[in-house]
């Protein structure tokens, strides 16, 4: 009987959208009086930080700070529709419907600096600060502040926009299964290490290490808690969570947190991750859906370790101790 | 974390104001404080709490209920029963014209799972309701019960569900989701190796922090608002509409600050019911999942049996795959018709193969029913597809990363579901693994890229 150490690898690909019924989500943007915008939504934000990356796509959009931006989102009176937030769709297609509302929403603004700079729109830029300016010739500027105050109280134009975005029903051929599912894949490769008890069966997963393609990370700091906790999550999928114990069995079912087996702090792996970006043709500046992509590799990679380790194949989830100990007694048996 | 700024750099803008910049979250100070308001944090003068009495048996005829004694209970005012609601059988999908409509929002003649809705008491506080609901008497036929995918597909099993008619999803296509690419068994005839293997999963619950609720309350001018924190607003305002037969304009929904979902909280399941209560009531209405009602009522992920055959060359090539694909939906179908059917896209994975032949099933048992999580009708497929690969490159003694690089999709490359590959990475994230976690694969495989030139 002695503490065994293996280590597995896994591959993998994630769609990101559904598309059962086509997938629009639109959004809008209007600035107010003194030059701040609202982006409205009815998006979800499930603590993931939606309504933060719909703030930063909007500033960058329109060029101001990402503080001078408000999220206004999920109030079926004033936010447009959206299809929800799943499927790891809600930067991709709610970023898209963002970045077309504040790019109309841009154009007015630049439309009515350039009657207030007596130039022409298209000679103008802005300065990521608060502030529109003659391109070349920067000492030739006016603050969003004072154009939104134009805009409303002398030229009477809304700083306003309209966004959209829609991918097709996609309807599966009947006999060969053609369709379009989804759009951009984000990638992912993981390595795992574990040590395996095979007197009684634990699993110690003692590092991760993650390398995930996203296409664009849009704020690192919320790809990283995202990524992280996916990982975290498939750890949990792979050896301790389900809440049917010997399905096809209904018995036995966890009810709360003491019964329902997650991993706590203390059996948290050793955690790399590695971001790589290949910005994706149809994404908000590149950006795919890692949201359910970044919990998967995990799973295959510690069960690929497990048998690296001891020699036997886990093909049931989750990989219990009970499941390994038979296996281990099976094969000596046999 | 680390971001790898070397790869794909030809192919990238950096340099953004606010691209790319890790800003604090603007909705932080709020979380880890306190002060941010969830649903749950709505309290109106005089809103009632709603409870269900749910079913004790996996499969059963309804021969009577008998509200009576509950209905007498202190602090009870309103029990309902499938009559109460205007349009009680539903589905979700219904608004994509994904039918048929094939669950109850209160059981009625019949229950199908262990923990479904019967009867809804509405009482002035959460205490009386629970105990009103256990005075609530009903009379049971047990009938046989199925729990075994491959049971209920067997003739002669007990029927789950009748709207469907047989116990499993009838697509266009017929009783599973089909792709067919190539000739599967030409290549099995060319391969040097086959493999056949076998993998299962169980149910898995999405273990939010904050379990699914709803808090509605009636407006002066005859509309409701719905206080929830669902995953989409618009596809619970309109199946509500549907169910309690109210024109969408009188129904308001707020939400957008979830503790968590992972696809738990896209079922609709509390706010008809709850818009229900507060309507016939004239009273703000609470319907809070409890957490053994989030672990065993609400929609787990589904457990899925997954059958993968490879034909495999000495050299590396896989040259045929075929998979089977059973996702278990429980008694009804909520989002689980296309999960499989994601399923079906999905395989044959990250890989190029000539020869391809995918079936997947959702079958219909008595069990809760299964709907989206994080991961919807790829996790599983993803741990037997790798594990697979692990065993592939086992039987040919090959190392699993280097056989991985051998069959990596490229761009162009047709997929089975017959989409050419764009914007793959998958080469360059095994190249950064095969660097990060020490594991060396052979310079040509480092030297390999996912851009084929002219592609």
């Amino acid at each position: 009987m002695a503490i065994r150490r293996g280590r597995g690898v896994a591959a993998i690909n994630y769609p990101t959208g559904m598309n059962l019924g086509g997938d629009p989500t639109q959004a809008l943007v209007h600035s107010t009086p003194t030059g701040n915008f609202m982006v409205t939504l009815s998006s979800v934000d499930l603590g993931q930080g939606m309504k933060q990356i719909m703030a930063q796509i909007c500033a960058e959009t329109i060029g101001v700070p990402t503080d001078r931006v408000v999220v206004d989102t999920a109030d079926t009176d004033t936010g447009p529709h959206c299809m929800g937030t799943f499927a790891s769709r809600g930067t991709h297609r709610a970023g898209n419907a963002v970045i077309q509302a504040a790019k109309e929403a841009r154009q007015v603004m630049l439309e009515v600096a350039a009657e207030e700079l007596e130039v022409n729109a298209s000679d103008l830029e802005t300065d990521g600060q608060g502030n529109i300016q003659v391109k070349g010739a920067p000492q030739k500027s006016i603050s969003i502040f004072d154009v939104a105050l134009s805009a409303h109280f002398k030229r009477g134009r809304s700083i306003s926009g309209r966004g959209m975005f829609l991918i097709p029903r996609s309807y599966p051929e009947k006999e060969t299964g053609a369709m379009k599912p989804s759009t951009c894949y984000a990638h992912a490769c993981t390595v795992a290490e574990v040590e395996v008890d095979d007197e009684t069966g634990e699993v110690t997963v003692l590092t991760v290490k993650n390398v995930f393609e996203i296409g664009r990370a849009l704020n690192p700091k919320m790809v990283e808690q995202q990524l992280v906790g996916g990982s975290w999550m498939g750890i949990s999928h792979a050896l301790y969570e389900t809440t049917e114990p010997y399905y096809p069995n209904r018995d036995h079912g966890g009810t709360d947190f003491n019964q329902y087996l997650m991993p706590g702090p203390g059996d948290l792996a050793e955690t790399e991750i590695i971001v790589l970006e290949r910005p994706s043709a149809d994404g908000p500046f590149g950006a795919k859906g890692p949201g359910e992509m970044c919990a998967n590799p995990q799973i295959p990679a510690v069960a690929n370790a497990v048998f690296d380790a001891v020699g036997v194949r886990i093909d049931t989830l989750p990989i219990t101790p009970e499941r390994i100990l038979r296996a281990l007694k099976a094969r000596a048996a046999s | 974390m680390e971001l790898r700024k070397d790869y794909f750099a030809d192919v990238r803008k950096d340099g953004l104001n606010e691209i790319g910049q890790p800003r604090p979250r603007l909705d932080s100070p709020g979380h880890v404080t306190g002060k941010t308001a969830y649903f749950a944090d709505r309290n109106f003068p005089g809103m009632l709490h709603l409870k269900m009495v749910r079913s004790p048996h996996h499969h059963a005829r309804i021969r009577s209920i008998d509200t009576s004694e509950a209905e007498k209970h202190p602090g009870v005012v309103r029990v309902l029963t499938a009559k109460d609601v205007p349009h009680n059988v539903y589905t979700i999908l219904i608004l994509i014209q994904v039918g048929p409509e094939d669950e109850t929002v209160l059981a009625d003649g019949k229950v199908r799972w262990k923990g479904e809705a019967v009867v809804a008491v509405l009482a002035e506080t959460e205490r009386a309701a629970q105990e009103a609901a256990a005075k609530v008497k009903v009379d049971y036929e047990v009938l046989p019960a199925v729990f075994d995918m491959e049971e209920a597909l067997k003739p002669g099993a007990p029927l789950v569900n009748e709207y469907h008619g047989q116990n499993y999803y009838l697509y266009d296509s017929g009783e599973c989701r089909k792709v067919r690419f190539g000739d599967v068994e030409a290549g099995f005839a060319q391969a040097d190796h086959i493999l056949e293997q076998s993998y299962q999963s169980s149910p898995i619950e999405h273990a939010p922090t904050e379990t699914t609720g709803c808090v509605v309350a009636p407006e002066g001018n005859d509309r409701f608002t719905c206080y929830t924190n669902t995953q989409a607003m618009f596809f619970t305002l309109d199946n509500a509409s549907i169910i309690l037969q109210m024109p969408g304009s009188k129904l308001h929904f707020v939400g957008g600050t979830v503790g968590g979902g992972f696809g738990g909280k896209v079922d609709v399941i509390v706010e008809p019911i709850a818009i229900l209560g507060a309507k016939l009531t004239g009273r703000p209405v609470s319907f809070v999942y409890s957490r053994e009602e989030e672990m065993q009522i609400s929609s787990p992920r589904a457990a899925e049996k997954i059958v993968i055959k490879d034909g495999v060359m000495k050299d590396g090539r896989i040259v045929a795959r075929k998979v089977t694909g059973y996702t278990d939906a429980g008694a009804y179908s909520r989002h689980s018709p296309y999960g499989a059917q994601k399923g079906a896209a999905h395989y044959p994975g990250p890989y190029t193969i000539p020869n391809v032949w995918i079936d997947t099933y959702c079958v219909y048992t008595n069990r809760t029913p299964s709907s989206a999580m994080r991961g919807f009708g790829v996790t599983i497929g993803d741990f037997a597809l790798e594990v697979q690969m692990d065993k592939l490159a086992r039987l040919i003694g090959m190392d699993p990363l280097e056989f991985r690089f051998i069959n990596a999709y490229r761009d162009g490359d047709m997929k089975a579901h017959r989409q050419p590959t764009e914007g793959a990475a998958l080469i360059e994230c095994m190249q950064e693994a095969s660097r990060a976690a020490n594991w060396p694969v052979a310079e040509k495989y480092m030297a390999m890229s996912s851009y084929r030139k002219g592609a």
